[in-house]
């Protein structure tokens, strides 16, 4: 047996239809893309340049009496807080806290001639400004002041890094392990918190420092 | 969907044309609502969706060519800043490898092998379904990812440890790896798809040397899918957990090792490129004997050579690497492998030389563009031959000359027949033929625009200018050069916009096509433009390797086929002699949920990893509902 | 053109500035040898481009006759030819690969070389080490290096962040700086002159500007500089530039940066032990003169956005003296 190989002409309904649902799904797309720049361009950028003025305000620490907590500036809320919320920044913190030798004192966050930052036990209290104030401005029994080793948004970074160290929540943005031998969890995966679970690592309290 | 008719008598046997149109429709044409296009599974209506989303990334892709041009004209230019331009490289080199390229030969496979098989549908056609949308899912995640700015900036090939935890901060690395996952998945499911129709669902005759060689080549691009693919879906997996969960693969300290990354990755990435290519060599070993109205000079040889570049392409990955400090054994190896590839890729440009020497040229315009091909690529082969020698590639490696390179390769090789297919068979996908004076006019704006854009790249690179440089100092020499080729590169962008202006002024208001407007020899024009939901009245039988250029116009057909439930013809696999019925599978909402879920579960893996854990939940249940047992007689097969 | 791109390297030469970098512009024992194969190959493979095209046009243009010549013979001939087409590609791919095999063994290591410098790449600079048996002999640089002409330099790469590489085409083809790795190079130039080279592998935000000079020169001026570099950085007498010493020592920039016989002895940055001397700054990116250096301190995130100098807020008079202190450390 044998015939042609045809069928029935589908020109018009089906070609307008086919169409029809191209349209709209590039016309989602192209809305879903219009959304998202909108976000983003509400979104805090990286920023890598810290404008004179800007860094000259986040100076501006206002500290309790008893130096411990207090209140950032005004400035550094009107960034958007980036150095607690910008993965970028807080890479940076981590860079700068190999680089100035941190982990001399404090180890990998564990402590040593430092106190620990993973024992959730802070001796000025866990608030931004007065982590960026110790390292600003140095502590009794031996935290020495970075105030000319590092410009002031270089402390703001390290401070964002050292609070993450001893976060209990995994965070999103903070730094994932580095490229060395691992002593314990990534910052992103909320090491205090981890090792306070475990309940066996070796947190060393501090031999020195003032009681808060 | 069609109701069931449960009459034995169902069958094409003693049924008139029109009768058997009419039920053949019934059973197999999808709703027309909107629901209805979710649950398409025809082959067809998914590769038509799927060629137009890759065009669709393919304008963003050149959008981001252009800034890129812009910002290179003059030196030391504040167009795009370093952060921008950095993501903005990676998204150009990313979508158009995993979201326009690869998808888009992919699409063409699924549209066209099974017409040139002579079959009703592809196979697992809500397997295709399901990978269109997560492939949609893949390409939305990056580019929204873009518009955040979070977009990937560590380059397409993401190297470690720039991409790992330690340096690239944020989620941009991230977005980059499960891109990767999303493409590479629905990248590896057509693959099966198309591996299953070409071997088991070939017309009744259609033996192994008979096969057309586009499908051919997609075979092999198949199989050469199927075993790259698994390794960049193991790299991207291992660096998302190395950035998320903390395991050490590229972590020197801990006994990872960043080389491992490349090994992978160009393990990988190298037969991407004949992916990409191969598909192209299919069309124009198409494309070429019906412009000159002459079978193919040497079918077995380019087949055979087809077959060949699979193979090697597994052989030379690493000539990508040839300056991490090699031992000079492995040099030496991988330089005369990379070489050897010249040898079929020379087969095959002479047998089309000699199919065009033997026949007779009509020049319409997908003849141009595969003379166009053919000229740029033999370019692009030949800096391949150079790039493959270590110590010429030890000062062109990373520069401009290695970009000029693989833009002949890839635009020269792939798009040029590419666009050439498009113009080839818009008429069949669409029943409208596309302009021929506005096809010229593409044709000379690309080619001549191509051939000024990347040309000079060449004399830049020897001249010391390397890839990846967001700007360059006035005291360089490249200055000129560079203006010359974002120049240039204008004449290009218009040549594409004058094809895209055909394409969309063709689609409405184009000629009527009719069966075989080039008089071309293979299945797929042995039916209407555009072709009926179930491609074929009755399944051909095939005893030539040319079936339409038999001499008689009627094509011998098989029957015995039931109308009221959608079936398929079964065949051997070498010499496709016809074994069993096989249903195929009916439309289903389904593998569009299954996708939902899959891209919710890859999304959210980004950010924590317990999403593995509780979104394979959703995705459990999508798949209950896909496979849940009807007790319809497709489902019992 | 062509007076143009022979002229250009030439005028830059001269003006101290830029530099060569150019794998056509060779002036080392390893880029001579690559350039001698690139035209080689390049040559071969542009004759086979040419035929190619010529048997494309005589395909599409030929004449034909009324009618197709007999089937079987013309098949037969198409064959030949074929095949012969294809056995030439294979003599030429051949003949390709042993080129390139005697060229790879040029490209060996040399066994032992005159003197050795390591190289550890950062984000975005480089940092040279001179060594020497005797450890007190051995000094650091930055972004710049000095080699005697016509001897062989054994350079070990490694990198201390992500994967580099290092390229002076002028000299030698590149080779990747990777980190947990070492990998070697040799560097022999055979004239004197600036070389420019660059990063080659991308390194991140401003893998752009990270550029290097070797400047080869002969024997005594090497010999003179590098006795010039081991010294320590010079006393200044000048009262500007005293002062500029003191806020250097003072302000954040030690922190960073070692200028030996100083206090400062910071890491993380280059060494400026003798800054003053080397021809640009930045990695490649500036001039060094007074005023660029005064533009660099003041405002290194707009020249370079992104790299790892921070902003020190400094009034004008301590950029000018700090700018002087460090154009003083010839």
């Amino acid at each position: 047996m044998s015939s042609t190989v045809s069928g029935p002409t589908f020109s018009g309904p089906i070609f307008s239809r086919k169409a029809f649902r191209l349209l709209a799904i590039a016309g989602l797309f192209v809305v879903a893309l219009a959304v998202a720049a909108t976000v983003g361009l509400l979104r805090q950028p990286r920023q890598y340049r810290v404008d004179p003025p800007v860094s000259a305000a986040l100076e501006g620490l206002r500290l309790m009496p008893n130096g411990i907590a207090g209140s950032p500036p005004e400035v550094y809320f009107a960034l958007g807080q980036p150095y607690e919320e910008t993965a970028y920044d807080l890479n940076q913190g981590k860079r700068l806290y190999s680089w100035f030798g941190c982990a001399s004192c404090h180890g990998d966050g564990e402590g040593g001639a430092g106190p620990s930052f993973l024992d959730g036990w802070w001796l000025y209290g866990p608030s931004m400004v007065s982590i960026a104030a110790s390292i600003r401005d140095g502590r009794p029994h031996g935290m020495p002041a970075f105030r000319h080793k590092m410009t002031i948004d270089e402390i703001w970074q390290l401070a964002g890094y050292v609070k993450a160290i001893g976060a209990y929540s995994a965070k999103l943005t903070a730094p994932s392990r580095s490229d060395d031998r691992q002593t314990r969890p990534a910052e992103n995966r909320a090491p205090a918190a981890i090792l306070f679970d475990q309940g066996s690592a070796p947190v060393r309290r501090p031999k020195q420092g003032p009681s808060p | 969907m069609t109701t069931e008719r449960r009459s034995s008598a169902a069958t094409d046997v003693d049924l008139d044309d029109a009768e058997l149109d009419r039920q053949l429709d019934r059973t197999w044409a999808g709703r027309t609502s909107f629901w209805g296009a979710i649950a398409a599974v025809d082959h067809k209506v998914i590769a038509r969706r799927y060629i137009v989303t890759a065009f669709v990334f393919l304008i963003l892709g050149g959008m981001l060519a252009l800034a890129m041009r812009i910002q290179l004209a003059q030196p030391e230019a504040r167009f795009i800043n370093a952060d921008r331009y950095n993501q903005i490289f990676t998204m150009h080199g990313s979508n158009m490898m995993f979201l326009f390229a690869v998808p888009v030969m992919e699409a063409m496979a699924v549209y066209l092998v099974p017409l040139m098989v002579g079959t009703r549908n592809i196979a697992f056609p809500r397997l295709n379904a399901f990978s269109y949308w997560v492939f949609l899912a893949g390409g939305i995640l990056l580019w929204i990812s873009f518009a955040l700015d979070t977009a990937p900036d560590v380059g397409w090939f993401a190297y470690v440890p720039l991409s790992g935890p330690e340096y690239g901060s944020g989620k941009r690395a991230d977005v980059w790896a499960q891109m990767i996952t999303f493409t590479e998945l629905s990248a590896l499911a057509v693959a099966v798809e198309i591996v299953v129709t070409v071997l088991k669902q070939r017309a009744p005759g259609m033996s192994l040397d008979r096969i057309p060689l586009l499908v051919w080549s997609m075979l092999v691009m198949a199989f050469v899918v199927i075993m790259a693919m698994p390794a960049i879906m193991f790299e991207s997996s291992t660096l998302i957990m190395d950035r998320l969960v903390g395991t050490q693969f590229y972590n020197p300290a801990e006994g990872g090792d960043v080389l491992l990354w490349q090994h992978l990755f160009w393990f990988f990435g190298h037969p991407e490129v004949y992916i990409i290519f191969l598909p192209a060599v299919g069309m124009v070993s198409t494309i070429l004997p019906t412009f000159v109205q002459r079978p193919i000079f040497g079918y077995l040889p380019v087949v055979m050579a087809l077959i060949a570049t699979g193979v090697l392409a597994f052989g030379l990955w690493v000539h990508h690497m040839f300056v991490i400090g090699l031992p000079r054994l492995a040099e030496s190896f991988f330089t005369a492998s990379s070489m050897a590839i010249a040898i079929p890729a020379g087969v095959q440009i002479f047998c089309w030389l000699a199919t065009l020497w033997a026949g007779r040229p009509i020049f319409k315009t997908p003849l141009l563009f595969v003379i166009g091909f053919i000229i740029t690529f033999v370019i692009g082969g030949l800096t391949g031959v150079m790039v493959a020698s270590v110590p010429f590639d030890a000062q062109v490696h990373d520069t401009y000359f290695v970009v000029a390179h693989f833009h002949y390769v890839l635009i020269g090789g792939a798009v040029f027949p590419l666009i050439a297919g498009i113009y080839y068979w818009f008429p069949k996908m669409t029943g409208r033929m596309m302009s021929e004076r506005l096809g010229q006019w593409s044709f000379w704006l690309i080619f001549v625009g191509f051939n000024l854009t990347f040309f000079p790249m060449h004399i830049l690179g020897l001249q010391g200018m390397p890839r990846r440089i967001y700007t360059y100092q006035p005291e360089m020499p490249w200055g000129g050069l560079n203006l010359f080729i974002s120049l240039s590169a204008v004449i290009l962008f218009s040549g594409f916009l004058v094809f895209f202006i055909d394409v969309a002024r063709s689609w409405s208001a184009g000629r009527p096509a009719g069966q075989n407007p080039w008089n071309a020899s293979t299945l797929e024009w042995a039916m209407n433009s555009p072709p009926p939901p179930y491609n074929f009245r009755r399944i051909p039988v095939v005893d030539a390797r040319d079936p339409l250029w038999c001499g008689s116009d009627e094509l011998p057909v098989a029957s015995g086929l039931r109308t009221d439930r959608r079936e398929l013809l079964i065949s051997s696999v070498v010499e496709a002699l016809p074994e069993a019925r096989e249903s195929s599978p009916r439309d289903s909402v389904w593998p569009f949920w299954a996708a939902i879920a899959t891209s919710i579960m890859l999304i959210w893996s980004i950010f924590s990893p317990w999403a593995i854990v509780w979104g394979s939940i959703p995705i459990a249940i999508t798949l209950i509902g896909w496979f849940w047992p009807k007790g319809i007689a497709e489902d019992e097969s | 053109m062509k007076t143009a791109a022979i002229s250009l390297p030439l005028l830059l030469l001269l003006s101290g500035c830029g530099g060569v970098q150019s794998a056509l512009d060779a002036h080392g024992q390893t880029a001579i040898l690559l350039k001698s194969l690139i035209i080689f190959v390049v040559a071969t493979c542009f004759v086979v481009w040419i035929i190619v095209m010529l048997v494309l046009i005589w395909s599409l243009m030929r004449r034909r006759d009324g009618q197709a010549a007999d089937d079987r013979s013309l098949h037969r001939r198409i064959t030949i030819a074929v095949s012969g087409a294809v056995a030439a590609t294979a003599l030429i791919i051949s003949g390709l690969t042993i080129a390139s095999f005697y060229t790879t063994r040029g490209l060996d290591p040399a066994r032992d070389p005159d003197m050795t410098i390591r190289v550890r790449a950062q984000q975005w600079w480089w940092q040279f080490i001179y060594e020497d048996a005797d450890p007190a002999q051995s000094f650091h640089t930055a972004n710049e290096i000095h080699i005697p002409v016509g001897k062989a330099v054994r350079v070990r790469l490694e990198s201390s962040d992500v994967i580099h590489s290092f390229w002076v085409p002028s000299l030698a083809g590149k080779q990747d700086l990777i980190p947990g790795r070492e990998n070697v190079l040799t560097l022999r130039a055979e004239r004197p002159g600036v070389y420019r080279g660059q990063c080659a592998e991308f390194c991140g935000l401003q893998h752009s500007h990270m550029a290097l000079f070797v400047i080869a020169e002969d024997e005594e001026s090497y010999r003179q500089w590098a006795s010039a570099q081991r010294k320590e950085g010079l006393q200044p007498r000048e009262p500007e530039i005293v002062a500029g010493k003191a806020l250097f020592m003072a302000r954040q920039c030690a922190a960073c940066h070692t200028i030996r016989g100083t206090e400062a002895s910071g890491t993380t940055g280059p060494d400026l032990t003798h800054i003053g001397s080397r021809h640009t700054i930045a990695a490649g990116l500036l001039e060094n003169t007074r005023g660029s250096l005064a533009a660099w301190i003041a405002d290194p995130q707009t020249l370079k956005p992104g790299n790892n100098m921070p902003i020190v807020p400094l009034s004008a008079d301590e950029l000018r003296q700090i700018s002087a202190y460090m154009d003083s450390l010839k």
